[in-house]
């Protein structure tokens, strides 16, 4: 009897690896661990274990600053997972030049990727020496005002149309006891607001001049000086926001406690988790109202090198999964992003996310700075502009003294 | 021969065999990792390393950067105030408690327990225990408005020019039981001949204390030093549980500068500048120690 029944195990031990071998199991990281987020991610889940593979999920609890470095561990320390999600550009670029990633050019030209992802910027970021190592996902965009309809009737203005009607109503804002401009104390939050103010006021040339090209005497110059200008009023606004994160700063918007926040569009999907409605309860400003142009950061997967023959197959049929019509618009609409693809229907979508569609579809886009700069420029300027936005004391000039130097030596 | 005179002396090297060969794995380990470790740092950090280390020599290229970072200098003071203040307080409320305890008080095990517990927790629930406690809108200045007092305001993780003494007011309420346990432990250790022969002199009891007593504990003065001080250059955990670095970077410690270096900015080489020049903090507090513990002892 014992012996038979060890026979049994022991035969179960080899016969079921051997079944389930065909359909391989890929570990994912990523950080999507809000709500929405991860409403987000099972669509991608569903669609992957479709393909008779499993996705095993590995969310990361703490946004990208904390997931990041444990990604990169993992994979430079010999642990590598299925897949990973970076915001693409240049987070993973020196781990495709260590030869950690896989090349996934076969897969893009086989599925036609240079034809059907747009903008074709998207891509590009991908490539890095003619081959292509990652499947963008979404395109986030930063350039967003979001302002709550209700503060401004209790301050008894209108709710403004641009940037400078909405400086001009921060007085009667803070009248009704209503902080004007929400901003999180996290580094990257100040600073990303910069980002979308220089777009907004200085235009997309300069904006490319000063990240594109790193031009150190166009940073130093007087149409970025009128940027801090417009970043000095941005602080005084924001004075007396005191919290951390950015879901609690859209949180004082939806509230009606502040009466706006520069945020990108992830957090459109705060909004409709407290069921408010574009247009009715908040209006959102692409470009600030002002330059009506979008940003096309936004997230990549990236496939470290495996060892395992059949999951590498797996990470194929997951890359093509990714970019797949029917996913992308579930995905995309769940997470409150715009698909990367031009060629699909998203007919479900909400006003905000049709500004965004159309913008995009006129071709008034940028390149995000996490494209443009590397994280170790990008860090600087974190740490530049969440002194600036907390330091009352710190003028405008110095601040674009130490911006320019940052620009001066950026790589 | 030659076997007799070698029975005579023996090898130095053959004593004690046994525990000689169970000491090379340690004995490995410190050279290896913390030795090794640290040379190799050192050394990556004069080139220009980004997310992968490599051998590209750039000087001191890394260092100039450090020095003429704003936001490292903000680390480098702020670990000195947070540095001299927690010293200075966690040695006098801790001997003083120390003191009160020993005078033979009732119910002296139920406060010890009380005191050493906030050491039971880590800097992470310490760091959000007090968020909470000095955030404004739910902490004591909440409570105190809400006693009537409505213009009172204590917010200091909210005020850049005092926020590192709300860290500091955490890290002394965490760490003060464990250098109080450590006096009394040295108070325990004083002879109870040397009270009563002050008594006997008719020696007020603080003066007892302050030119006897602190004087005989010496070593147990120097231990916890050496505890607190490398407590205090590695602060990190408290600082991110409670304000993250900010507001803006006005609570940045160095510790924090090297991880956020390191990982969030892919630069090793600028982490490991900045992990260098805290090494070289932490030398010329132990090596001034060490000479003193050691080399002293061999003098007397």
């Amino acid at each position: 009897m014992k012996s038979r029944l060890l026979a049994a195990v022991l035969a179960a031990g080899v016969v079921l690896p051997l079944g389930m071998a065909k359909a391989a199991e890929l570990e994912v990281t990523h950080w999507w661990t809000s709500g929405g987020e991860a409403a987000a991610v099972a669509e991608l889940a569903k669609a992957f274990n479709a393909t008779g593979n499993k996705w095993i999920d590995g969310a990361i609890a703490g946004a990208g600053g904390t997931a990041r470095p444990i990604m990169v561990s993992r994979i430079t320390g010999g642990d590598p997972m299925g897949a990973t999600q970076f915001n693409h550009g240049r987070q993973a670029e020196e781990l495709v030049e260590a030869g950690l990633m896989r090349d996934l050019t076969d897969v893009a030209t086989r599925e036609n990727w240079k034809d059907i992802i747009k903008p074709s910027s998207l891509l590009d970021s991908c490539t890095i020496d003619g081959k292509i190592y990652c499947a963008p996902v979404n395109i986030h965009s930063w350039q967003w005002l979001w302002l709550s309809n209700a503060a401004f009737e209790k301050a008894g203005v209108d709710v403004p149309k641009n940037w400078d009607e909405f400086v001009a109503a921060a007085p009667a804002l803070e009248k009704a006891g209503i902080i004007p401009l929400a901003v999180g104390g996290q580094p990257w939050q100040s600073a990303g607001a910069f980002d979308v103010l220089m777009v907004a006021i200085a235009g997309k040339d300069v904006f490319n001049k000063v990240f594109g090209d790193k031009d150190a005497e166009v940073a130093a110059g007087p149409e970025i000086a009128k940027v801090f200008k417009a970043a000095d009023d941005a602080r005084k606004m924001a004075k007396g926001s005191n919290v951390q994160d950015w879901n609690q700063a859209t949180n004082l918007v939806i509230t009606g406690k502040a009466g706006g926040q520069i945020m990108g569009d992830w957090a459109q999907g705060e909004f409709q988790l407290a069921g408010q409605t574009a247009g009715k309860d908040y209006t959102c400003l692409p470009g600030l109202g002002v330059n009506e142009v979008i940003s096309t950061g936004g997230d990549a997967f990236y496939f470290p090198v495996l060892e395992d023959e059949e999951k590498s197959k797996a990470q194929e049929v997951l890359a093509s999964t990714l970019l797949s019509p029917a996913t992308q618009v579930a995905f995309n609409l769940k997470k409150g992003s715009l698909p990367v693809r031009g060629d699909v229907d998203l007919a479900a979508a909400n006003d905000c996310m049709k500004k965004g569609l159309d913008i995009l579809a006129k071709g008034n886009v940028i390149q995000g700075t996490d494209q443009l700069l590397s994280a170790d420029s990008q860090k600087q300027k974190e740490d530049l502009f969440s002194e600036f936005f907390a330091n009352a004391s710190m003028t405008p000039e110095d601040a674009q003294k130490r911006f320019a130097d940052i620009i001066g030596s950026a790589d | 021969m030659t076997g007799h005179a070698k029975a005579g002396r023996p090898n130095q090297l053959l004593r004690n065999l046994n525990s000689k060969i169970a000491s090379i794995p340690m004995m490995l380990t410190a050279v290896v990792i913390f030795l090794g470790g640290t040379l190799w740092t050192v050394v990556y950090s004069f080139t220009n390393s980004k997310l992968l280390p490599r051998m590209k020599f750039v000087g001191l290229d890394q260092y100039e950067r450090l020095w003429s970072a704003p936001r490292w200098l903000v680390s480098i003071e702020n670990l000195a105030i947070y540095g001299v203040f927690s010293l200075i307080f966690s040695l006098t409320i801790g001997f003083v408690l120390a003191a009160f305890m020993d005078q033979k008080i009732r119910f002296e095990n139920t406060f010890r327990t009380i005191f050493l517990y906030p050491f039971a927790l880590s800097f992470i629930v310490t760091g959000l225990v007090w968020q909470w406690i000095l955030n404004p809108e739910f902490g004591v200045q909440s409570v105190v408005r809400s006693l009537g007092w409505t213009s009172f305001a204590f917010d200091p993780l909210y005020n850049q020019e005092i926020v590192i003494y709300g860290i500091l007011i955490a890290a002394l309420w965490q760490g003060t039981g464990l250098v109080m346990c450590l006096m009394l432990a040295g108070l325990r250790g004083i002879d109870e001949d040397i009270w009563k022969a002050a008594r006997v002199d008719g020696i007020p009891m603080w003066k007892t204390y302050i030119f006897i007593i602190i004087p005989m504990m010496r070593a147990v003065f120097i231990t916890t030093l050496v505890i607190v001080a490398s407590g205090i250059v590695r602060v990190y955990d408290l600082v991110v549980a409670q304000t993250s670095g900010g507001p803006g970077i006005a609570s940045e410690v160095p510790a924090k500068y090297v991880y956020d270096y390191m990982f969030q900015a892919q630069n090793l080489g600028q982490g490991f500048a900045a992990s260098t020049m805290m090494l070289i903090t932490v030398a010329i507090i132990i090596v001034p120690w060490a000479y003193l513990e050691f080399g002293g002892r061999k003098r007397g």
